[in-house]
């Protein structure tokens, strides 16, 4: 039995469900983070699906895979000035657990 | 690409990510996201995207996992105490990721091209030059906004530095 599309798209949409379950049920802000980049990475995977599916003149479609590069330098961007401000939270108000941070709760 | 090793390495995959999100160690679930990053990139080399495979595990197991861990210790967080548990919450989140995967599973079933296997490649005798490929396009066709992406790496790291300072005005 070949592997077709549908599968990699069901375990790249079962990756970004269980990023998105943990940014909805964790309270740590630091794990809140990593499903942020759960999620991305399962853009990631059904970006890189495609590209290997769309296949030109017997190569893969570079396209996606370019969007890939530049998601994964954006995500690190990311990780470095969101850690810094978890960091500068943190020295601020001795905690990362978001509903100590509700100053802004309407 | 043999369909064993691949629902292998996606169940790993997945079972690593919901550790992340049941460990209530912040270091554990760091360590579980690297392996789930690990096999991710398998899945990666399994669809041919070399590269992208092995740039994955260079800045996320590498950089981005090395940054998590530096200010779990930093901040010194002890793993989380147990508060009062607020079941809503729990069912909220669960069901709307679930009727979220739902959707997602009900799309793809829709996909008029998603049943089809993945086409051959054309390979020569040296195989797959996929870092030569990768990197001929990312320096003729998308050279500009390869250096936008450096000028925003650029502005990352002085920002990092600017929120890093003392004194937070």
């Amino acid at each position: 039995m070949e592997l077709t599309l549908n599968d990699y798209l069901l375990v790249s949409g079962a990756l970004f469900c269980i990023g998105f379950a943990g940014v909805l049920l964790r309270r740590n802000i630091i794990i809140i983070f990593m499903c942020l980049e759960m999620m991305l990475n399962a853009a990631n995977l059904s970006l890189v699906a495609f590209s290997r599916f769309r296949v030109q003149l017997g190569l893969p479609n570079y396209s996606g895979q370019m969007l890939v590069f530049f998601i994964i330098t954006v995500a690190a961007a990311e990780v470095a000035v969101g850690l810094a401000v978890i960091v500068a939270l943190y020295r601020a108000r001795q905690t990362t657990h978001v509903e100590d941070i509700s100053s802004m709760k309407f | 690409m043999l369909p064993v090793f691949f629902w292998l390495f996606a169940a790993l995959m997945l079972g690593f990510a919901v550790a992340v999100v049941l460990n209530r160690n912040p270091v554990a679930s760091a360590l579980s996201l690297v392996v789930s990053f690990v096999f991710l990139s398998a899945l990666f080399f399994m669809l041919d995207a070399y590269f992208i495979g092995i740039i994955e595990i260079l800045v996320y197991a590498g950089a981005v996992m090395v940054l998590f861990l530096f200010v779990i210790m930093l901040l010194d967080l002890k793993a989380e105490e147990r508060r009062k548990f607020n079941i809503g919450v729990l069912i909220g989140g669960i069901v709307v990721a679930a009727a979220f995967f739902a959707q997602i599973f009900a799309v793809v079933q829709e996909l008029p091209f998603g049943g089809q296997t993945f086409p051959h490649l054309a390979t020569s005798d040296a195989g797959l030059q996929d870092v030569q490929n990768v990197g001929h396009i990312l320096f003729s066709s998308y050279n500009l906004p390869f250096q936008v992406i450096g000028v925003l790496l650029l502005v990352a790291t002085i920002g990092v530095v600017v929120l890093s300072k003392r004194e937070l005005k």
